[in-house]
């Protein structure tokens, strides 16, 4: 049992010290070593965790290691290998956290990073425009969309408070809500 | 209690963040600038080494920012909060509720925070894009247009969409972000 947790705990851990650029990148790795080389799980029950991370909160990587942690060894199992995937970025960016203004204080090092933070936006831009073009093209998620997008931007333009949770739970409740009707609409129909 | 917030802050970022990677952006965006953590420009490096760094974003984002606001105890905390809601989440459905993503309810409630996710991450980046670019947060405020800022953003995307039609693949956030440092250097100490 130990050894196991072990194992976990460093499969893990090696995949959170080399996985750049989070979630989707580290699912192929996970694949790899759980399904290809370790053969933990098979690949249709490996595509259901991938399914479940998607549509639980919470970063994926997290979310698949808790999941393949307990099918391997229970609650114990979850911790280690969640614990093996979170510790090498903890240790990464606390290093660099404890130096980086020292860093930036250097005025070449300052212009850099000018420079980078306006790449920032583009890539957070490009993330954003990959998942639209990955949305289902239909009337519900263009308007949906279309409306966060405005209210989002306005309200910051205008200094209105209005927090992303809400965001999230008044969209949550409309998908809910469209079902419903949908729902009432193919009984009434029926009958 | 600087601690305790961190830690309650993160906690609500993880429990409400679908959608990975960028999905957290916009809530961690309106906390650090709420609690005057961050600035808009030191948010935007934190993302940036973030990005650069092994590991999920929103743990490394987590670290930063609790390790520049509360030291190493700020750090673990604001990682814990973080990590807490999708650990529990996923033991429960793991062992109670294994047929939770099922229910047809369920799914429709996910069908409609799938595009709000969406337009939050493209509505931050506008937002970004007008306090980086235009130093413009509200009505009222100031106004001031970085040209050098303007000519990065519109390199960066030049650079990502020949890279994509040579190689057939976008180029890794990595290399984006040296050549965007490299710009900098050059625009910005000259």
């Amino acid at each position: 049992m130990l050894k196991k947790l072990l194992k976990l705990f460093a499969t893990m851990f090696k995949i959170g010290a080399f996985t750049f650029g989070g979630g989707y990148a580290m699912i192929a790795l996970l694949e790899n070593e759980f399904v290809t080389q370790k053969k933990w799980v098979d690949k249709d029950e490996f595509l259901d965790i991938v399914a479940i991370a998607e549509s639980t909160p919470g970063p994926i990587a997290i979310n698949m290691a808790t999941y393949l942690g307990y099918r391997q060894a229970g609650v114990l199992g979850s911790a280690c290998a969640t614990l093996g995937v979170v510790l090498p970025s903890f240790l990464i960016i606390y290093v660099i956290s404890l130096f980086f203004d020292a860093f930036l204080s250097l005025t070449l090092v300052a212009n850099a990073f000018r420079g980078i933070q306006a790449c920032v936006v583009y890539l957070i831009f490009s993330a954003g425009w990959k998942m639209f073009k990955g949305l289902p093209k239909s009337a519900f998620n263009t308007v949906l969309l279309m409306i966060t997008i405005a209210c989002m931007v306005s309200f910051s333009i205008f200094a209105v408070k209005f927090s992303t949770v809400f965001y999230i739970l008044i969209s949550g409740v409309i998908g809910l809500c469209a079902y419903l009707i949908g729902l009432a609409h193919k009984k009434g129909a029926k009958k | 209690m600087i601690y305790l917030q961190l830690f309650l802050t993160f906690l609500e970022i993880g429990a409400v963040s679908f959608g990975g990677g960028y999905g957290m952006i916009s809530l961690i965006r309106e906390k650090v600038l709420t609690y005057g953590w961050l600035e808009e420009e030191e948010l935007l490096n934190f993302i940036a080494v973030s990005e650069s760094t092994p590991g999920p974003i929103a743990i490394n984002m987590a670290t930063f920012i609790g390790s520049s606001k509360g030291g190493i105890l700020g750090a673990a905390l604001a990682t814990l909060g973080v990590v807490l809601p999708a650990f529990c989440i996923i033991l429960l459905i793991a062992t109670v509720i294994r047929g939770l993503l099922k229910y047809a309810g369920v799914q429709a409630f996910l069908g409609g925070i799938r595009p709000c996710v969406v337009g939050l991450i493209l509505g931050t980046s506008a937002t970004m894009f007008l306090s980086a670019v235009c130093h413009f947060k509200t009505i009222g405020g100031g106004f001031a247009f970085d040209w050098r800022a303007l000519l990065i953003v519109a390199a960066v995307a030049l650079f990502a969409s020949l890279w994509k039609k040579w190689k057939t693949k976008k180029p890794s956030p990595i290399l984006m972000i040296l050549v965007s440092a490299g710009l900098g250097m050059l625009l910005y100490s000259f």
